[in-house]
């Protein structure tokens, strides 16, 4: 479904990736791992061409969509969440979700408002507070959610459990997991091995902009050593 | 009680307009960003196609009718404008989009002139609203009214647009996101243009429901542009109630002036305004702006060095060279190489303030004017001599810019730019009103240098003295400790004060000095032209001298100096066509778009590429 090929990304005249290459096949959860500064916020921006790669392509169900904007990427069913959240302040949180409503896409699932209070029960209490009154992990909901309003076929979570509250992290994962059950495809990076682990069965890590293994989470274990290697921070 | 209350109204009847185009400016610029000074130019369009419309379509439907026509036709023009000049600068610095919106200025100004002619037009009457309501034994005009009823359904109308649409909704979250409201699917390029239609549209509303009132002339445009300013920095960029609140406030306050202060009602609108922002900052019901980026981005800036021996040696051979100007060229040409001297240190200076401080001003005229009229008032009132004068106009542009500054330098972006400019406008209207000291429209004249510089020739070598060390001066404080304090605070304020710079102060420092050195360039074009008149202080003399250090390149440090001497000598031919400004315009508006290094930034790319000149090492 989504394919980064041997992509080089820079801010200015920093080179960031590398001939960073990975795969995500159609309802896979893979989880996109590495330490600080490792390269996959990038990686995701690089994806939604928020960040053009110089070189490289990136293919989504098979068309190359390197340099489109951003919104052409993200009407070809591309759903982009940031790692900073970035919700609309001043909006309430159904002001919110109408920015990012889309017109239904064939093929994919068409969210309402309900559907979408009904994945995450927080949100529906706070449906006319602003954006900026919400906690972090609301904050974070709101984000999901908002993207989801787009009808993606596939999501692209960028440190869906990063600064919320354990108890939120559950019902985070609850809820991606429930969004993998429904056929989405989900790249999500992570930091918290284990949020990641509970979510996907596939991991890909980063190191320093280039891909480092890329397999399942099996096969990772299977080779503590060289887990720990890329992983311990 | 009867005259307060009729005063009132019209008072409240003239917000209307105002509001219209202010909360248009604002609009726009909550989106994209942009301060469009060619708004202005957007409500005298208004006012011409109105006053044509209404020739054309009859009776009180077709005046209404021709109201909302036009609110649409000069939308569209909008719409024009923003796919033609703003797409491609929409990435570019604040600084390119103000240089562009001002070549659009002077395209309508000159499009205006050759479609509607050059006399005043008089605005058609309301049908079914002639003649007058008496209120308490005053008269007051039916149609003022009509206004007063009108403008909040408009401000209601445009409230529900943007506060439950959907169409608002996303103008609002690209208010504070743009690009997350791209990347989550909505195609920016029309949401912008839609809002610069809804933009426009209200300036071109606004122009033709004043028609009644005002008229049609040619100086709409640039009379509207400051108080629009006013208005939206007093309400807060970007807030429509504040919009509105101000407006009235402005408008009434007018009124008022008109009839107890009759020497002043230009001044009075600075004055609230400086004392709203003395209180609130941002204001009355404005957020804090976050500030764009003031000077070029793009390529990173080139370290700026001293001068190497061979540079040294090419600015000495050209002073020489200039200084044989009066030995072998005709006289009118010495005393056009005198005039352009004189801009160039006026250009080098606001180049300073601008590349190296950082801080767009728009109001620099205000101390080119203001050290032209301190001189001038100095020989007209006390006999001064001219060695005396051209010593104090200086000093005097640079006190005035140390009080301007002062106020000004406590907003940042935006705002400190239109409060520059309303500044410069406070001090046009001062001497505009203020005939018995300054001659008021008809400047002042016969100030001419004392008999041993009289001949043009000496006089020349006056100006280059002076103008050369001014320069001089600038480029040394460039390099000075002071130099590098001052673009520290420009490209990153916290860093700077991290390092124990004292951002304010040396910001404030930078205004003054530019202030100064603008004073002397003022100082000699007194003599040079023995008179002054307010027009030295208008907004186009401040946007010439943006201009000029927009075409001459941000980034170089020799971009003032050779954009003075080209602007200079391309008007001084462009000016003796009808329909210059549209030439210049045009130019200006290729030069934003084609080459957005400048002149000198693109020359020095083209000395590369042949290999003349050496690139610099990659930073990598
Ligand atoms: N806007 C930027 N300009 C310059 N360099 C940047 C920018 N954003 C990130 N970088 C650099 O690019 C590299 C990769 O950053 P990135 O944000 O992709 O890492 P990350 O894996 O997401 O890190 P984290 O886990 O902290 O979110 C880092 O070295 C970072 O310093
Ligand atoms: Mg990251």
């Amino acid at each position: 479904m989504l394919d980064v090929m041997q992509i080089n990304s820079f801010y200015g005249k920093a080179h960031v990736l590398r001939d960073l290459s990975l795969s995500v096949t159609t309802g896979q959860v893979v989880a996109l791992l590495g330490r600080n500064g490792a390269g996959k916020t990038t990686t995701l921006k690089s994806i939604m061409q928020l960040v053009v790669p110089r070189s490289g392509q990136v293919r989504f169900n098979g068309t190359d969509i390197t340099g489109w904007p951003a919104h052409r990427v993200a009407r070809a069913g591309l759903g982009y969440v940031p790692e900073d959240r970035r919700i609309f302040g001043d909006l309430s949180v159904l002001e919110n979700l109408e920015v990012g409503r889309q017109p239904p896409r064939q093929g994919t699932a068409t969210w309402s408002q309900d559907a979408l209070f009904d994945l995450f029960p927080n949100l529906a209490e706070r449906r006319r507070n602003r954006g900026r009154d919400l906690s972090g992990g609301e904050q974070q909901m709101l984000s999901i959610a908002r993207t989801l309003m787009g009808n993606p076929s596939c999501l692209l979570l960028d440190e869906p459990s990063e600064g919320i509250a354990p108890v939120i992290i559950e019902d985070m994962a609850r809820a991606i997991v429930q969004l993998r059950d429904q056929g989405l495809t989900v790249l999500l990076s992570e930091q918290n091995l284990h949020f990641a682990r509970a979510v996907s069965s596939h991991a890909v890590i980063l190191d320093r902009g280039t891909t480092r293994y890329s397999g399942s989470f099996a096969d990772l274990d299977a080779d503590p050593e060289f887990r720990d290697a890329w992983l311990s921070v | 009680m009867g005259l307060f209350i009729a005063q009132l109204l019209t008072g409240l009847a003239n917000a209307g307009a105002l509001f219209m185009v202010a909360s248009g400016l604002s609009l726009i610029f909550g989106v994209t960003r942009i301060v469009n000074f060619a708004h202005g130019s957007f409500y005298m369009l208004g006012a011409y196609v109105g006053y044509t419309l209404m020739q054309v379509l009859p009776g009180a439907f077709g005046f209404w009718g021709a109201i909302l026509l036009t609110g649409i036709i000069v939308g569209l023009v909008g719409v024009i404008v923003e796919i033609v000049v703003l797409r491609p600068v929409y990435r570019a610095p604040e600084l390119f989009q103000l240089v562009a919106t001002f070549g659009v200025i002077l395209v309508i100004q000159d499009l205006a002139l050759m479609i509607w002619g050059p006399q005043d037009l008089l605005g058609p009457r309301a049908p079914g609203l002639k003649g007058v309501v008496r209120i308490l034994g005053e008269p007051v005009p039916k149609y003022d009214l009509a206004l007063i009823g009108i403008t909040p359904f408009v401000a209601l109308a445009l409230w529900w647009l943007i506060a439950r649409t959907r169409v608002g909704i996303l103008v609002r979250a690209a208010t504070q996101d743009r690009e997350m409201v791209g990347a989550l699917g909505v195609n920016q390029s029309w949401l912008f243009t839609g809002v610069f239609f809804l933009g426009c549209a209200l300036a071109g509303l606004g122009g033709a429901v004043q028609l009644p009132k005002g008229g049609a002339d040619l100086l709409m445009d640039f009379n509207i542009l400051a108080s629009i300013f006013v208005v939206v920095v007093i309400g807060g960029m970007g807030s429509l109630p504040g919009a509105y609140l101000a407006a009235v406030l402005v408008s009434v306050l007018n009124v008022f002036g008109v009839t107890y202060l009759p020497q002043s009602t230009l001044v009075l609108m600075f004055v609230v305004m400086a004392l709203v922002l003395m209180i609130r900052p941002y204001g009355l019901l404005g957020r804090e702006e976050v500030a764009g980026d003031p000077g070029q981005s793009g390529e990173p800036e080139r370290p700026i060095k001293p001068a190497g021996a061979r540079v040294r040696l090419i600015v000495a051979a050209g002073i020489a060279l200039l200084a044989l100007v009066p030995l072998i060229a005709p006289p009118f040409a010495t005393v056009l190489v005198t005039d352009i001297l004189i801009f160039c240190l006026f250009a080098a200076s606001l180049h300073f303030l601008l590349g190296l401080g950082g801080l767009v001003s728009f109001g620099h005229a205000a101390f080119f004017g203001g050290g032209a009229y301190t001189a001038a008032l100095l020989v007209a009132h006390a006999d001064s001599p001219m060695e005396l004068a051209l010593l104090l106009a200086p000093l005097g542009a640079g006190l005035l810019a140390l009080i301007i500054g002062w106020i000004c330098l406590r907003l940042t972006g935006v705002y400190f730019a239109m409060l520059t400019l309303a500044f410069a406008q406070l001090l046009w209207s001062l001497v505009y009103q203020w005939g018995d000291v300054t001659g008021g429209d008809d400047g002042l004249v016969d100030i001419w240098p004392p008999d041993w510089a009289s001949s043009s020739t000496v006089f020349f070598y006056l100006a280059l003295v002076l103008c050369v060390g001014g320069i001089l001066a600038l480029r040394h404080a460039a390099h000075a400790p002071f130099g590098y304090a001052l673009r520290a605070a420009r490209d990153s304020k916290r860093q700077a004060e991290a390092t124990g710079i004292d951002t304010r102060a040396v910001q404030w420092g930078a205004f003054a000095l530019a202030g100064a050195m603008a004073g002397l360039a003022g100082g000699l074009f007194v003599f040079a032209k023995g008179s002054v008149f307010p027009n030295e202080l208008e907004i186009t003399r401040s946007f010439d001298a943006l201009i000029v250090v927009f075409l001459g390149g941000v980034k170089t440090l020799s971009g003032g100096v050779v954009g003075g001497a080209v602007f200079e000598s391309v008007k001084d031919v462009l000016t003796r066509f009808e329909y210059w400004r549209l030439a210049l315009g045009l130019t200006i508006i290729a030069v934003v778009i084609l080459a957005p290094e400048g002149i000198v930034g693109s020359l020095r790319r083209l000395g590369e590429r042949l290999g003349l000149l050496r690139a610099p090492e990659d930073g990598s």
